[in-house]
């Protein structure tokens, strides 16, 4: 046997293998609403509870087909997607104002410490009060959420970058900006990306708490509101319809990821 | 005038333990072009005795000078350093990698991708401007760091055991071609090794250092007839045997 073939073999087994993922995969989503369904109209669980798939999709076709729903979803969307970078973005940043001044980071060392332990969720109200019941403070609270963590560990990135990189520069006369630029950052972008993984859950829940607590729009508000009228159905709705926008969040991360990190 | 003077540098380093001091009343002199070797026991201070030459931490006393301008926190000095392991970046191109120094030393407009092309032929490489580092095995890859190195032109080249890591016929290839490219361009080098026998093959000058504090123990002059050849030639060459006798008893008598 020539080696194209056996290549071609090998080829065959990888797509067989993920053909069977595929499947499965597939498997468990059916089973899951098939036995949500079925659990529902037989009365194993409580439907008016727990509601069933059908409900909850004919009541999505309703929200869709007026259009209602779609205000709820970019409401939320934007707030999460705002949030999500700034947090990101405020927690690089506050990273690399620690890298930059060592003696900064010994001050702050316990106050990030105390601040990351903190449940950021309880400062909602002390925010809504501060900044007004509207989009701003939903937002603040979805950046608030992910911004001390992102700091924690970018910074730890950045200060465990091989001394040896930063000796090459030195050699170069290299300012500690251009240290910075050149080693320190691009060396942590696969921590960075991680942490844009994490935070994209985290500020997920920042704004549909925020939601909770203040808005009249959005996801958030539509959980509270069908768990005030008890419409399960809505409630059950609006969880899909998150698992559905923070999956696609995901993968555009990991997208980015794939453009980004190129020397992998 | 000697182009590189060290005089009376100390150096001692500070922990919360203990204070260690690593180089004592080190003076030397090196000219212009020559290639000398710092070998000893390990805890000798020839590291960072490398280390402060090239400016990247100043002694606790004493100057290092290169053409009587101080080297530490000088900006106008170019030194090339050559470190253990290539240290290129992984997310830079080969040819991004070659040309970093003279992006941050110089604004000038030329070809950065001449440059990094004839550097590359330069160093025995086929044109892999384009490839990132982790393409290339790990005698190319050293050979890349060789050529970053050079692209600035650097008045000195410092050389931290630039071929420790190398299989051993890499180690040898490319010790050749340091050294003719060095003679080439003229360059003053310090090496600092672990390898006697690198020492004696590749430098005109071994300073010979003893630990705790590190001083220097005694200079050994090689023989002309090595010099003029290239150090795997002078690896067979018949004075390399006695020489490496001579300072093996040195070195066995100070441990």
């Amino acid at each position: 046997m020539n080696n194209q073939k056996l290549h071609e073999q090998f080829l065959q087994s990888l797509r067989k293998e993920k053909r069977w993922v595929r499947f499965y995969q597939f498997l468990i989503l059916i089973a899951f609403f098939g036995l949500w369904e079925l659990a529902s109209r037989l009365r194993w669980i409580d439907p008016l509870i727990f509601s069933s798939p059908t409900k909850v999709t004919n009541l999505l076709i309703d929200n869709i087909a007026d259009g209602s729903i779609l205000v709820h979803i970019s409401y939320t969307l934007f707030e999460t997607v705002l949030g999500f970078i700034l947090g990101t973005l405020l927690g690089t940043i506050l990273a690399a104002i620690l890298w930059w001044s060592p003696f900064l980071s010994k001050v702050l060392d316990p106050y990030l410490v105390i601040l990351n332990s903190m449940p950021k969720v309880a400062l909602g109200p002390i925010l809504i009060v501060a900044m007004g019941p509207g989009m701003s403070s939903i937002i603040t609270m979805g950046a608030i959420i992910s911004v001390i963590i992102s700091t924690i560990v970018i910074y730890t990135s950045f200060r465990s970058v091989d001394a040896n990189y930063l000796k090459v520069l030195q050699t170069f006369n290299a300012t500690r900006s251009q240290m910075f630029k050149e080693a320190i950052l691009p060396s942590s972008f696969p921590t960075i990306i991680s942490t844009l993984k994490v935070n994209v859950g985290l500020s997920w829940v920042g704004v549909i708490v925020g939601e909770f607590l203040v808005s009249s729009k959005g996801l958030g508000y539509l959980i509270i509101y069908g768990f005030q009228v008890f419409n399960f159905n809505l409630v059950l709705m609006s969880l899909l319809i998150i698992a559905i926008f923070a999956t696609i969040m995901y993968q555009l991360v990991e997208l980015l990821e794939r453009k980004l990190i190129k020397s992998e | 005038m000697s182009f590189l003077s060290v005089g009376n540098v100390h150096h001692t380093y500070f922990s919360k333990e203990a204070t260690t001091q690593a180089l004592q009343d080190i003076n030397l002199a090196i000219n212009k072009g020559e290639f000398v070797s710092f070998i000893g026991p390990s805890g000798c201070g020839k590291t960072t005795l490398l280390s402060i030459i090239a400016g990247l931490f100043e002694p606790t006393s004493g100057s290092v000078k290169i053409e009587e301008q101080e080297v530490y926190g000088n900006t106008n000095l170019s030194i090339g350093y050559m470190l253990q392991q290539d240290y290129l970046f992984p997310w830079k191109t080969i040819e991004e990698n070659i040309t970093l120094g003279l992006k941050l030393l110089k604004n000038e407009k030329q070809s950065y991708a001449k440059v990094a092309s004839n550097l590359l032929s330069d160093v025995g490489l086929p044109p892999v401007e384009k490839k990132y580092p982790r393409e290339l095995s790990g005698g190319m890859r050293q050979r890349v760091a060789l050529a970053r190195t050079l692209a600035v032109d650097p008045k000195i080249l410092l050389l931290d055991e630039p071929f420790s890591a190398l299989d051993y016929q890499s180690k040898l290839k490319l010790e050749d071609l340091v050294w003719s490219k060095l003679k080439e361009y003229e360059k003053t080098a310090v090496l600092v090794t672990h390898d006697l026998g690198e020492a004696i093959a590749m430098s005109d000058r071994i300073f010979l250092f003893s630990a705790r504090p590190g001083r220097i123990h005694q200079i050994f002059d090689v023989p002309e007839e090595l010099r003029a050849i290239t150090p795997f030639e002078a690896r067979s060459h018949s004075s390399y045997s006695s020489l490496f006798q001579v300072i093996w008893k040195e070195l066995e008598s100070l441990e």
